[in-house]
C-alpha cells in the first residue's frame, strides 16, 4: 500500500466516527481515523476521574478566569472545573452567531462520546413517517424495518440498560437489566399510569451504562462521574468500546491533531479520492488517499468540511447541488418543566449514585390526541432525597444546623421536557468568510431560532409537567420555562439531510453524498427530522448500516 | 438527563443554589483580583466565623476543614469584583458588629457571644437577600434566558457569602464528607429503595 493511502478514511472519532472505524476495520479495511484534537487515552488520560470532591480547589465550580475564557461554554452547565480538558476552546475555535446559538464542542479523540448523557432510544415509524404525513421538509428514505436490525446490533455491542415496555412510539431494544426506580419514582409512575389510563407512562431511562460486565468492560459502579471518563469502562464511549475493537483488528491508524480542511474530489470519476489535513500542531498540510470516506466530524463541522470541498465544481461545496447543504439545522429544545416535593417516605433511602433517571415517552399528537402544534416531547427526570445543600428555614447556625444537614431531607420529584424541533430551511449554517479561527480557517456562521411550533409546544411541556406531578400527588409544584436557545440540547442535527431525491437532499438512503457515492455522512448531520428522543443510538445504527453497505459495494466494485 | 442533574449538583457544589444562580450561569463582570485580598489574620478570623457556623461536635467542625483558606480561594478566584469587595469589607463589619453587641471584637468574644452575634447577622442577611431577590427578580429572570449577556447584580450580604462558603467548604471537605456525612467513592451497586432510620447520615454526593 502506498504511503498515505488507505482503504477508508474516517473523519472524526466521536460516537459515529468510532462506530465507522470499528465496522470498517472489522470488515478488513485499512482505516485511517482523523481527529482534529488531542489524543485521550482510555483510563490514563481521565485525569480527574478518581478524585474526591475535596481534591478540586473550587469544588467543581467555575472561576472568573474560566468564565472569561469560555464565552460560549459558560452559558450552561458544561463549564466547570472537573472536566474542562474535554471541552473545545471557544477562543481557538470561534463561530459567528447571526442569531444566538449555544455550541458546546468536544475536540479530542472520543469527542463528545466521553461527555454524552448516554440516554439511548429507538425511533419508531411514527418518527420516520412524520415528515411525509405532515408535509414537512422531505420524507425519510428509511423506515423502522430498515433500521431495526441495526438498532439491535448497536445495542448489543454498546450495552444499553433498560426495561421492555411494549410502547409503539418507543420500540423496545436489546437491553441489559434495567436500573431500578427509587420508591418515590415507582409510586409516581404508578399514579401517572392510573390517572391517564395507561396513555402516559413513566419508565426507567434507557442508558448506555452497562449493568453487567460486557466485552471486557466492568459494569457501572454507580459513581455518577461519567463525564470525567470512566476508568471502569462503565459507559459507552469511543475509548471504552469502539476504539479498542477497531485497534484489535490491527487495521486502524489513528491520527490526532488532524484538522480535515476538505475532501478531495475527482470530477472525472465523480468520486472522492481522499482528504486534505492541516496538522493542528505544526500547521503543515498533508494529503491522504482512500477508496471511501466516512464523514463523522459532528453535525456542524461535517457541513463545514463539505462546504469547503469540491468548490471548483460546486461553489457552495460538495453536496450543495440540492441547495440543502447547511440547511435544516435542528436540536432538541429543553429547559422547561416542573418539580415539587413528595410527602412521606421518610423511612426510605437508596445506596449508590445512579447515572440515569426516569423517562416519560411522548404522548402528545399520538393515538388520537391532537394539539395546535405538530410532533411532541418526552420528559426526563428523577425523584430523590435532598442533601446537605437544602435550605432549612427555621435553623440558622451552629450545632443544630450541622446535625440537621447531616441527615437527608425530604423527597423531591422533577421532570424536564425534551421537545422536537421541526426541520426548517431558515435554520442554517453558512461559511463566514470574514472571520477565522486559530489556524486561519473560515468559521461557521449559525442562523437558527425556535419557530412558532416549538414555542407553542413549550407551553404544553410546562403545563403538562405540572399537571402530571399534581396527579401523582407531588406537592409545592413549581414550573419553569427557561432559556430555549438552540444548541443547548447539545443534539445538533441536520444540515446534510437524507432523502429520496438528489434535487432535495444531500444524502441518499445509504448516507452516501448523492454527488460523491464513496463519501458517507453518518453523524447527526444526516437527520431529516429530529424526533424528540436522544439521537446518539440512531447515529450508531445508521453508521453500522452504512459501513456494511459501503463494504459490500466496495467488494462489488461499485465504489 | 443525568447531565442536567449535574447542573443541580454543581450548583450545589459551588454554593450556587445558596448564593444565587447568577454567580454560576451568567457572565459575571470579569476581573483580575487586585493583589492579595486576605491577610493571615483574616484567614484566622474566617476560621473562627466558620467554626461558629459549623462547630466541632461529635465530629470535627469547619476549622478542621481549613475553612478560612477555602474561603480565600473561592472569593479570590470565583467571585465578582463587587462580591469580593463586600466580602472583604464584611470582615471588618462583622468585627464592628461584635464590638457593638458585646463590647468585644469577634476573636475575643466567647463562643456564646459569637453565636448570638452570628444568629443576629444571619437574620439580617436573610432579610437583605430577600429584599435583593425581590428587587432583582426581573433581572434574574432575564439572566436565566439570556446566558450570553452580562448582568450586574448588587453585591450579596457578606454574612450570606461567609455562611454559604462555610457550608460548601465543610460538607465537601474530607472531614465533612466522610465524618459528618457519608461518602463512598465507588458504591459498586445501586439499591433504589432501602430502609432509612432517623440518625442515618446523608450521602455527601449525589
Amino acid at each position: 500500500m502506498a504511503e498515505n493511502t488507505y482503504d477508508a478514511i474516517v473523519i472524526g472519532s466521536g460516537i459515529s466516527g468510532g462506530w465507522a472505524a470499528k465496522e470498517l476495520t472489522e470488515k478488513g479495511l485499512k482505516v485511517l481515523m482523523l481527529e482534529r484534537g488531542r489524543d485521550v487515552e482510555h483510563i490514563k488520560d481521565y485525569v480527574n476521574a478518581t478524585k474526591d470532591p475535596w481534591e478540586f480547589p473550587h469544588r467543581g465550580g467555575r472561576t472568573q478566569q474560566m468564565i472569561h475564557d469560555y464565552p460560549a461554554l459558560k452559558r450552561d452547565y458544561p463549564l466547570n472545573e472537573t472536566n474542562l480538558n474535554f471541552w473545545a476552546s471557544d477562543k481557538d475555535c470561534p463561530y459567528t452567531e447571526i442569531k444566538r446559538f449555544d455550541w458546546f464542542r468536544g475536540y479530542q479523540v472520543g469527542g463528545r462520546s466521553l461527555l454524552w448523557g448516554r440516554q439511548s432510544y429507538r425511533w419508531s415509524d411514527l418518527d420516520f413517517e412524520a415528515n411525509a404525513k405532515d408535509g414537512i421538509a422531505v420524507d425519510w428514505p428509511v423506515r423502522y424495518a430498515d433500521i431495526a436490525p441495526w438498532y439491535a446490533y448497536a445495542e448489543k455491542f454498546a450495552g444499553i440498560s433498560g426495561s421492555k415496555e411494549n410502547l409503539p412510539q418507543l420500540p423496545d431494544g436489546e437491553f441489559m437489566p434495567a436500573m431500578d426506580m427509587t420508591c418515590v419514582e415507582k409510586d409516581v409512575a404508578e399514579r401517572i399510569k392510573k390517572h391517564y389510563n395507561n396513555k402516559r407512562t413513566m419508565i426507567i431511562g434507557r442508558t448506555a451504562n452497562i449493568t453487567v460486565p460486557h466485552e471486557g468492560r466492568t459494569n457501572c459502579q454507580f459513581r455518577n462521574k461519567c463525564w470525567l471518563g470512566c476508568p471502569f469502562g462503565g459507559y459507552f464511549s469511543t475509548q471504552s468500546a469502539t476504539l479498542p475493537a477497531a485497534k484489535k483488528t490491527g487495521n486502524l491508524t489513528l491520527r490526532p491533531f488532524s484538522i480535515v480542511t476538505k475532501i478531495l474530489y475527482d470530477k472525472d470519476k465523480k468520486k472522492a479520492t481522499g482528504v486534505e489535513v492541516l496538522d493542528a500542531e505544526t500547521n503543515k498540510t498533508y494529503t491522504y488517499n482512500s477508496k471511501i470516506v466516512f464523514l463523522n466530524a459532528s453535525t456542524l463541522n461535517s457541513a463545514w468540511i463539505l462546504m469547503n470541498s469540491a468548490t471548483d465544481i460546486w461553489p457552495d461545496g460538495l453536496g450543495s447541488s440540492s441547495g440543502q447543504l447547511g440547511k435544516n439545522l435542528m436540536d432538541h429544545h429543553l429547559g422547561v418543566g416542573a418539580s415539587g416535593s413528595v410527602e412521606g417516605y421518610e423511612d426510605k433511602y437508596y445506596y449508590g449514585r445512579r447515572p440515569n433517571g426516569i423517562y416519560i415517552p411522548r404522548y402528545r399528537n399520538l393515538f388520537g390526541d391532537k394539539r395546535d402544534y405538530l410532533r411532541g416531547f418526552g420528559y426526563q427526570g428523577s425523584g430523590s432525597r435532598q442533601g446537605w445543600g437544602r435550605e432549612i428555614a427555621e435553623l440558622s447556625i451552629g450545632a443544630e444546623l450541622k446535625d440537621a444537614l447531616s441527615e437527608p431531607g425530604g423527597w423531591t420529584m422533577g421532570i424536564m421536557g425534551f421537545g422536537e424541533i421541526l426541520p426548517n430551511e431558515k435554520n442554517k449554517v453558512t461559511l463566514d468568510k470574514n472571520k477565522k479561527d486559530k489556524w486561519g480557517l473560515n468559521v461557521l456562521a449559525i442562523d437558527c431560532e425556535l419557530q412558532e411550533n416549538e414555542l407553542k409546544m413549550r407551553k404544553d411541556m410546562m403545563n403538562d409537567a405540572a399537571e402530571m406531578l399534581e396527579a401523582a400527588g407531588v406537592k409545592n409544584i413549581g414550573t419553569y420555562n427557561n432559556d430555549a436557545t438552540p444548541g443547548r440540547g447539545i443534539h445538533e442535527m441536520g444540515t446534510a439531510r437524507m432523502g429520496k431525491d438528489a434535487k432535495t437532499s444531500v444524502l441518499n438512503k445509504w448516507n452516501q453524498v448523492w454527488d460523491a457515492p464513496n463519501v458517507f455522512v453518518t453523524d447527526g448531520s444526516f437527520m431529516t427530522s429530529a424526533s424528540c428522543v436522544n439521537p446518539s443510538l440512531s447515529y450508531m445504527a445508521f453508521t453500522a448500516r452504512a459501513a456494511d453497505y459501503a463494504v459490500s459495494e466496495l467488494k462489488k466494485g461499485n465504489l | 438527563m443525568e447531565r442536567r442533574e449535574l447542573l443541580k449538583m454543581i450548583a450545589l457544589a459551588t454554593g450556587g443554589v445558596m448564593i444565587g444562580g447568577e454567580l454560576l450561569l451568567t457572565g459575571c463582570k470579569t476581573n483580575k483580583p487586585a493583589g492579595v485580598l486576605f491577610s493571615d489574620d483574616d484567614i484566622l478570623f474566617l476560621d473562627e466565623v466558620g467554626e461558629t457556623i459549623i462547630p466541632a461536635t461529635s465530629t470535627p467542625g469547619a476549622k478542621a476543614a481549613e475553612i478560612g483558606k477555602f474561603m480565600k480561594v473561592m472569593v479570590t478566584d470565583c467571585y465578582t469584583e463587587a462580591d469580593q469587595k463586600a466580602f472583604v469589607e464584611g470582615i471588618t463589619q462583622l468585627d464592628e458588629a461584635s464590638k457593638k453587641m458585646h463590647n468585644v471584637g469577634f476573636i475575643k468574644a466567647t463562643p456564646e457571644q459569637r453565636k448570638t452575634l452570628l444568629t443576629a447577622l444571619d437574620k439580617e442577611a436573610k432579610a437583605f437577600q430577600k429584599e435583593k431577590g425581590e428587587k432583582e427578580k426581573d433581572l434574574r429572570a432575564k439572566a436565566n434566558k439570556e446566558h450570553d449577556k452580562t448582568f450586574t447584580f448588587a453585591p450579596n450580604h457578606y454574612f450570606t457569602m461567609m455562611k454559604q462558603l462555610t457550608l460548601l467548604g465543610f460538607f465537601t471537605s474530607k472531614t465533612g464528607a466522610t465524618q459528618t456525612l457519608r461518602y463512598t467513592a465507588v458504591p459498586g451497586k445501586w439499591e433504589a429503595c432501602i430502609p432509612y432510620k432517623k440518625g442515618d447520615k446523608v450521602w455527601a454526593t449525589s
